[in-house]
């Protein structure tokens, strides 16, 4: 009986998140739009979406830049919902307050297949260079996942961390290996080596959308099954969750929110680890909560550092993975601090 | 008193099987340093090879085995040395087979540095070297500043290395995008680790702390091994547990940045040494020496290859990461179906 | 082996991240005895011992060693006289029993003195007072655990201290493996005169091996002294929130506590 005012108290706080978290990507798509190199003001922003979506060319320069925004805003929002989403999914079915996708190796693992398939297969074609990628990332996580979950206590925070960051190691030195020979593929390379939403094309993003929607619907779906995981195996075949179907599902819908990201905008770290945590401490450990406010919150966030990397990088940009990384790793660093070790 | 007797019998038999093992380590050791001068686009006998070294003129290898292959075989033995060194330190203090310093990111600062000096700033060899081990050992510091208050250091150190180190990766990563083009593949072999280039002036800081630093690990081995037993079981023994684990961190610290500054990182030589020493030597005693000779061993063999296994060749780190990479993963697994732990 | 040596703590209050355990206990380990600390979980036991034992250090107060503050004594020096078995010893993959407990002889190992004929005899004697001499060349990760307390327990004889403080030595082993531990402790106190103390969590087993007891609660000592004196109803209600008989062990004649739950509950007293 007493639970019932908790719960109400914890939904409303949740209606009041969605809410904020709307309007935090909306203030943050605005801004995309609004700064850059060149500051635009509220006409030419309506000019440049008025021009956009009917398809013509903007008048004035102002217009012209937003019109070249638009996509990679509308990367960056998708990016970082999926990623964020990734995140929150990754933490909950390992119960690891520190599984990051990055972490877990999907970054190299997709380079090293993008890497091989230039080098010796000559792919040329965009639609191959992601389908590699989206098979590379997928299975370097794999394969972190597997070798960090053998032994007692199954993938624990820093079995999987290490062995994340020692197949990154070794699948790093492959790359290294394929690429050393070639200068210009090493050329090439070094520019999708660091995550940004520059390289935005409508071509990519309608490829990976589909692949990105069916993922997210997947995790939502599965919301209130990973509730009853986060209490452990035992108890949650208990309450007659289907554990070993729920978490490869579960897996498979996040290692492809990430990899099909890292496809098409490089790798960008801790985007998937900072937001799901701050999403905890507003709404509690509701799945059903966390999930759709992190991908909110992680849109928000992915669509702000891109428009910070422009700023302050004008009249170039310094890439949003950057931006992310710099910001993430203090993050790691205090979640490492305030963990108890056991919980670790 | 048989059982006194009993006793020393085991022990004398598992320090002979120690002996040996270091023994057969230093052999192949001198083989390898004989290759290293010997072999090339121009194979020298081994007497005109004793002869340079001895100091002689001798027309065509005084210059080949002088000034090309002799700074190549020092710096690949004292950099193997180091990281031998430094990644068993790290391993056995961590408790952790898999807590080397490359893996959790203590000498991605030196990286960074280095990165920067080579690609933007220009500056020398001697100044990149002296930037990346003040730049290294700072992060490092950092590190372990950050993971410090908790009862148990070793984990936190682990994950907050690990966090630090994609922060610089990211920045390397940056500073390689905007560099010159012509500039890129110094920066990557560099990255990869290399002895390419190197002379024998460049190596004089990493000799010195080599011979300076690991006698000091050495004669705190013992202290190590209590360590082993956990804290609470070295206190209990009379080890300065705080005292004595600065003492080694920092010697580990610094003989792996100053590798790295030299050499840059050559991958899996910290990681692999301490493992593959354990297994020559078997548990039980010290391993920094052994450590020692396996990494110098690692580096000089993968060097080896590296030069004359394939048509183009690799620089040392490529090899090492390559044939490291399965060994790895086959020792977490390992690792982690016998349940160690940090 | 026996000198008689006394170790006492003053007014000790110590705890973690400033969070206070243990708060201010007074207590004297009496010499060539069993001392067992009890009490409920989180009461201060383990803190207590930890603090007596210089792994923590003391916020207020002093642990004293035959007159002198231990924080006084160099940490090697009272590794010759104060021994310490952990909750959880941490052993290293591989190695053999021999070389584990040949790792308590740390304290008397100087700087360019390496391993002598007195350190071989003193860790074949500790290995057959712990009754694991034949395990001798075995690895530790072979052993049950049983058998590997033992060698954990050699180790600390090997030691070679007159006291020896054991932190919960019996809570991961069988009835049976807990008994053979208490009985080798005793045999070590009786006959080496060895100063036990331990924290033991089962109060039954307390009673039987303690010549001393603490009973201890929310960081303080709430009654000390013979087993037979102190374990009352009242004190085990008091300590453990219990309803319990005490009655005589008819295998030991120490106080045996019976607890008295909601069900099975037939008959009063028994003499």
């Amino acid at each position: 009986m007493s639970s019932a005012p908790a719960r109400v108290r914890r939904s409303v706080r949740t209606t009041w998140g969605v809410i904020g978290g709307v309007v935090l990507v909306a203030a943050s798509v605005a801004a995309s739009l609004a700064f850059g190199s060149r500051v635009v003001s509220l006409p030419e922003i309506a000019e440049g979406l008025r021009a956009f979506g009917t398809g013509g060319t903007a008048g004035d320069i102002g217009a012209i830049a937003v019109a070249e925004r638009i996509p990679r805003t509308v990367l960056s929002v998708i990016a970082g919902a999926a990623l964020a989403l990734s995140g929150g999914v990754m933490q909950a079915i390992t119960r690891n307050p520190i599984a990051d996708p990055g972490i877990l190796g999907v970054n190299t693992g997709a380079a090293l297949f993008v890497v091989c398939g230039i080098a010796f297969l000559g792919i040329t074609s965009v639609f191959s260079y992601l389908g590699l990628a989206l098979a590379g990332g997928a299975l370097a996580a794999i394969v972190v996942y597997l070798v960090g979950s053998v032994g007692a206590g199954g993938a624990t925070p820093i079995k999987l961390a290490l062995a994340g960051a020692a197949v990154t190691a070794a699948l790093s030195s492959l790359v290294s290996a394929v690429l050393l020979p070639r200068a210009a593929a090493m050329n090439e390379f070094r520019f999708w080596q660091v995550g940004g939403t520059g390289g935005a094309d409508w071509s990519s993003m309608a490829i990976i959308a589909p692949l990105l929607a069916v993922a997210a619907i997947v995790v939502f779906c599965l919301g209130s099954s990973m509730n009853s995981l986060a209490l452990g195996d035992d108890v949650a075949r208990g309450l007659g969750v289907h554990v070993g179907r729920t978490r490869a599902l579960a897996a498979a819908a996040g290692v492809v929110l990430c990899a099909a990201v890292t496809a098409v905008a490089g790798p960008i770290a801790f985007v998937g680890l900072m937001v799901p945590h701050a999403v905890r401490l507003v709404v509690g450990p509701d799945q059903r909560a966390i999930l759709p406010l992190s991908a909110l919150g992680g849109a928000a966030l992915l669509t702000i550092a891109d428009t910070i990397g422009r700023v302050i990088g004008s009249p170039g940009e310094v890439e949003a993975g950057i931006i992310t990384a710099f910001v993430g790793a203090p993050v790691l660093v205090a979640l490492a601090r305030r963990t108890r070790m056991r919980a670790l | 008193m048989s059982g006194a007797v009993a006793i020393r019998a085991g022990r004398s038999r598992r320090a002979r099987r120690r002996r040996i093992g270091i023994v057969a380590l230093f052999a192949l050791l001198v083989v390898l340093a004989a290759g290293m001068l010997v072999l090339g686009q121009t194979s020298y006998p081994i007497g005109d090879v004793l002869r340079v070294i001895v100091g002689q003129d001798v027309p065509g290898a005084s210059f080949t085995i002088g000034r090309l292959r002799l700074p190549r075989l020092a710096a690949g033995a004292l950099a193997g040395l180091a990281f031998g060194v430094a990644g068993s330190t790290f391993q056995t203090l961590l408790r952790n087979p898999l807590a080397s310093p490359d893996v959790i990111g203590i000498t991605s600062g030196a990286s960074v540095a280095a990165v920067l000096s080579l690609v933007v700033l220009h500056w020398s060899a001697g100044a990149t070297t002296a930037l990346a081990l003040g730049v290294g050992i700072a992060t490092a510091v950092a590190i372990y500043a950050a993971a410090r208050g908790a009862e148990s250091t070793g984990g936190r150190l682990i994950l907050i290395g690990i966090g630090v180190g994609a922060m610089m990766n990211a920045v390397v990563q940056f500073l390689v995008q905007r560099a010159a083009e012509w500039d890129v593949s110094v920066a990557m072999r560099w990255l990869t680790g290399s002895l390419n280039g190197v002379r024998l002036e460049d190596l004089g800081l990493l000799a010195i702390a080599t011979v300076v630093l690991v006698p000091i690990v050495a004669v705190l081995s013992r202290d190590l091994r209590a360590l082993e037993l956990g804290d609470a079981s070295a206190t209990a023994l009379g080890v300065r547990v705080d005292r004595a684990r600065v003492l080694l961190i920092v010697a580990a610290v610094a003989l792996a940045c100053f590798a790295t500054a030299t050499t840059g990182p050559i991958a899996f030589v910290a990681f692999l040494s301490g493992p593959i020493a354990k297994r020559i030597v078997g548990p039980g005693g010290s391993l920094t020496i052994p450590a020692a000779l396996v990494g110098a061993c690692l580096v000089l063999l993968a060097d080896l290859i590296g030069q004359f296994g394939f048509d183009t060749a690799f620089p040392v780190g490529v090899i090492t990461g390559i044939v490291g990479a399965p060994y790895l993963i086959f020792l977490l697994i390992r690792t982690s179906r016998l349940g160690g732990s940090s | 082996m026996t000198g008689s040596h006394l170790l006492e703590a003053r007014s000790l209050t110590s705890g973690y991240s400033g969070r206070t355990v243990v708060d201010g206990v007074d207590l004297a380990l009496p010499a060539g005895r069993i001392s067992v600390i009890v009490g409920a979980n989180a009461c201060g036991k383990s803190t207590l011992l930890k603090t007596l034992s210089r792994l923590i250090s003391a916020s207020d107060g002093s642990v004293v060693l035959d007159g002198k503050a231990i924080t006084q004594i160099p940490t090697k020096r009272l590794a010759l006289t104060l021994g310490l078995l952990p909750q959880q010893p941490i052993a290293p993959e591989g190695i053999a029993v021999a070389d584990l407990v040949g790792r308590g002889r740390h304290p008397h190992q100087k700087l360019f003195r390496s391993w002598t004929a007195d350190d071989d005899a003193a860790v074949a004697d500790a290995l057959d007072q712990a009754g694991v001499a034949d395990l001798a060349d075995r690895t530790i990760d072979e052993l049950s655990g049983g058998q590997r307390q033992r060698v954990w327990i050699a180790m600390a004889l090997a030691q070679g201290t007159d006291m020896l403080l054991l932190d919960e030595p019996t809570t991961f082993l069988d009835l049976a493996h807990q008994i053979d531990v208490l009985d080798l402790l005793t045999d070590l106190n009786r006959s080496r005169g060895t100063t036990i103390a331990m924290v033991l969590h089962d109060i039954n087993l307390a009673a039987r091996y303690a010549d001393h007891l603490f009973a201890m609660r929310d960081g303080r000592i709430l009654a000390s002294g013979a087993p037979q004196q102190i374990v009352t109803p009242t004190l085990i209600d008091d300590v453990f929130g219990l309803d319990a008989e005490v009655i005589s062990d008819p295998v030991s004649h120490t106080p045996l506590v019976v607890p008295r739950g909601r069900h099975h509950v037939t008959g009063g007293q028994f003499a």
